[in-house]
């Protein structure tokens, strides 16, 4: 049985380890190319927002390698996403595409329908013990991906070679895709992140420090959101990316308590649940301000509800709490110049303002020098 | 001179402006709605608001500007659940509106905050909102009571009288609280003599009642297409235990009340025998009538049932609108003779 599912950032590697280790035929989804987008804009609702129009893409271009079932995720709103693979679905049966779809529900929500679809999952043959030892391989790949990206960010911005850091990464991303076994995996964890620690680095330069929010599809996926964490990365900026796949999956399905300081923080701005990543947007940049970031940076696809909602009230946090805040929208006609040049004015702008920041300190600090030793 | 307390005529308006007038009036205040849309509403409300937020909202924005120096509350409710199920809720922009109002306007009057949040208060949601609006507004609990108890009879009343004499909420609200007289009398025996009729078609405009009902930003569609003899149907017009029968169409139910109803309302509209054609009005940018449009749409599609699909914006021009309604209803009667 051939098998694809949504590509979403270098999660990829983790779920094809899962669905080989089944003893299925994965076709993994190509990276979301113009190519991707026309698919998807040519049969997806106009004011869908741009992941479906990227995952409907993605799913005719696995279609046409020949692929008989698709994996998804749902979900329980408000936002859209959970509603993706119903709609997804329909429009896909529309053109006469024959196939079968599993979507996998919270297992919280109504556990008999997950383990249901779950145990479509499971082929003749594998014992169940080796099932979830499987899931747990992949599990550990995933929480592997999401440390090297954290990483990553931190030695890219104080790399000596531009570009060198980017460069290991894609080795490392190899490393991790040929490791099998969990001995492997337990290997490639240490190798990877001391790989990517030896990357040489200016340890006396002290960057600018953004942190990025949003709407989880646009911020984890490079190819749509023009690979804005290398971007910033080789300007030397450090960038704290909000949202990371394990923590994601972590919140939605047992660790409902985990996000509570992060909707707190919220609190004083935006009192209720607003589905997608809304509330944690408000919260987030609330606590980045807090730790002396020096600016943040929100990404969202365009007709995002969520995301609307938290910028308008975006736009009190940063008046009150003194912190930049960029939005980005993303759509099928955002243009990468456009983007690089709005994201070099804001680079400008912040290096300005911490410059600023720290010349009245040393100024102040110039001043009671000078009141107590009076020269 | 009781305190005024101010409702935006928009967005919740439509389905419980009867609710809210009773309990207000009832508890000794002065209740009073901002005027229809207009320009200067719809301007000021774009002027307020982040650029890719739908026409909806930046009118809400716009009414509580209008509303701003002329009372001393503004009441706005929060939506988060009145179904039963617990993730039937209302579009984020909903959920987070009072939030919103506050980020984005200045110089406000207090606001009368209150969620209705079936999921997390139970049953008795509305009588707990009340009592909290009440405390809010120091009101004693026994006349709280009785204002609860006499607005949900209205309330219910209020609905039952649009499902029986097939009117619009608004010329329902004429008829209630505007003594209008004779004009709605005359479209209250229209929708009861419904055998002879000099009307031909009949045409279900589904959409938010927001959206549909507002007849400044959808070209006033209604008092257009019964202008030419259409008989308008909406979704306010079928009992809610029909429409609920509707719900396992789909695999999965939306998440949102709103929507939920116009799809159920369509699947309904389409099974009809006596319908022509179905008009979904939706607002540009609107999330999600993206699905909503499409499921409908492909459901139309398969059983070849004709579906117009209207997106309405700050810039619609009325003449682009009634071109492709007047083109559209042409088709139907064309269809009909061929």
């Amino acid at each position: 049985m051939k098998i694809s599912f949504p590509h979403m950032g270098i999660s990829y590697i983790a779920f094809k380890h899962l669905l080989e280790e089944l003893g299925y035929e994965v076709i993994v989804p190509p990276n979301p190319t113009k190519r991707t987008l026309t698919y998807g804009v040519k049969y997806a609702p106009e004011f869908a927002c741009m992941p479906f129009k990227i995952l409907l893409g993605n799913y005719i271009e696995v279609l046409e390698k020949g692929a008989e079932i698709l994996i998804t995720s749902g979900g329980v709103g408000p936002c859209r996403a959970g509603l993706y693979g119903v709609v997804h679905e329909k429009i896909l049966k529309d053109i006469g595409y024959e196939f079968s779809m599993i979507v996998l529900e919270p297992p919280l929500e109504n556990f008999r329908d997950f383990s249901k679809r779950v145990l479509v999952l499971k082929q003749k043959g594998i014992r169940w013990t080796s099932f979830l030892h499987e899931v747990k391989n992949a599990w550990m790949k995933l929480k592997l991906l999401d440390k090297v990206e954290q990483t990553v960010n931190k030695v890219r911005a104080r790399e000596l070679n531009k570009g060198q850091t980017t460069k290991v990464f894609n080795e490392v991303l190899k490393m991790i895709d040929e490791a099998r076994s969990r001995e492997e995996i337990f290997k490639v964890q240490k190798e990877a992140i001391d790989l990517l620690n030896s990357v040489p680095q200016d340890f006396s330069r002290e960057p600018l420090k953004v942190g990025i929010i949003g709407e989880i599809y646009v911020v984890l996926e490079p190819h749509v959101n023009f690979d804005i964490e290398r971007f910033l990365g080789e300007r030397d900026v450090y960038v704290d990316r909000s949202i990371y796949i394990t923590d994601y999956v972590r919140f939605a399905v047992w660790d409902k308590k985990g996000e509570d300081h992060i909707k707190k923080a919220a609190q004083p701005y935006l009192k209720q649940m607003i589905g997608g990543h809304g509330i944690q947007s408000v919260g987030e940049t609330v606590l980045y301000a807090l730790n002396g970031y020096d600016g943040v940076i929100q990404l969202a696809p365009f007709t995002c509800i969520p995301e609307i909602v938290s910028k308008s009230i975006l736009a009190k946090v940063s008046r009150d709490l003194d912190i930049p805040v960029l939005t980005i929208n993303i759509d099928e006609q955002t243009g990468e110049a456009g983007v690089q040049t709005r994201l070099e004015a804001f680079i400008d702008l912040i290096k300005q303002k911490k410059y600023a920041k720290e010349h009245a300190k040393e100024k102040e600090k110039g001043r009671l020098y000078e009141s107590v030793y009076g020269y | 001179m009781p305190p005024k307390i101010g409702f935006p005529m928009t967005l919740t308006y439509f389905t419980q402006f009867p609710l809210w007038k009773t309990f207000f009036t009832e508890l000794g205040f002065e209740f009073v709605t901002s005027q229809p849309t207009n320009k200067l509403i719809l301007n000021n409300g774009i002027k307020e608001t982040v650029t890719d937020a739908c026409i909806p909202i930046k009118l809400f924005h716009g009414h509580v500007i209008a509303l701003k120096n002329k009372v001393d509350y503004i009441f706005i409710p929060r939506m988060v659940n009145i179904d039963k199920e617990k993730h039937i809720t209302f579009c984020p922009k909903f959920l987070g509106l009072p939030d919103m109002i506050r980020a984005s306007i200045s110089n406000l009057p207090p606001i009368l905050e209150v969620s209705l949040d079936k999921k997390n208060q139970g049953k008795l949601f509305l009588y707990k909102a009340c009592r909290l609006l009440g405390r809010q507004l120091g009101k004693p609990y026994n006349k709280v009571f009785q204002a609860y108890l006499k607005a949900v009879r209205f309330q219910k009343k209020f609905e039952d009288f649009l499902v029986s004499k097939k009117i619009t909420p608004v010329e329902a609200i004429d008829y209630f609280f505007r003594n209008k007289g004779n004009g709605i009398k005359k479209v209250i025996n229209r929708g009861n003599s419904l055998k002879n009729d000099e009307n031909d078609l009949n045409i279900a405009v589904v959409g938010y009642p927001y959206q549909i009902y507002d007849s400044y930003v959808s070209a006033d569609i209604i008092n257009f297409l019964r202008k030419r003899n259409v008989r308008v149907w909406t979704l306010e017009m079928i009992p809610s235990s029909l429409l609920k029968r509707y719900a396992r169409r789909l695999p999965k139910k939306l998440f949102w009340h709103f929507s939920n109803k116009v799809v159920w309302a369509s699947y309904h509209f389409i099974e009809q025998p006596f319908i022509d054609g179905i008009i979904h009005v939706s607002a540009f940018g609107c999330g999600p009538d993206a699905m909503v449009g499409k499921l409908v749409e492909l459901e139309c599609k398969e059983r070849k049932f004709p579906f117009l699909n209207i997106t309405i914006d700050e810039h619609t021009g009325e003449a682009g609108i009634v071109t492709r309604i007047e083109a559209f209803i042409d088709m139907l009667r064309y269809r009909r003779t061929a």
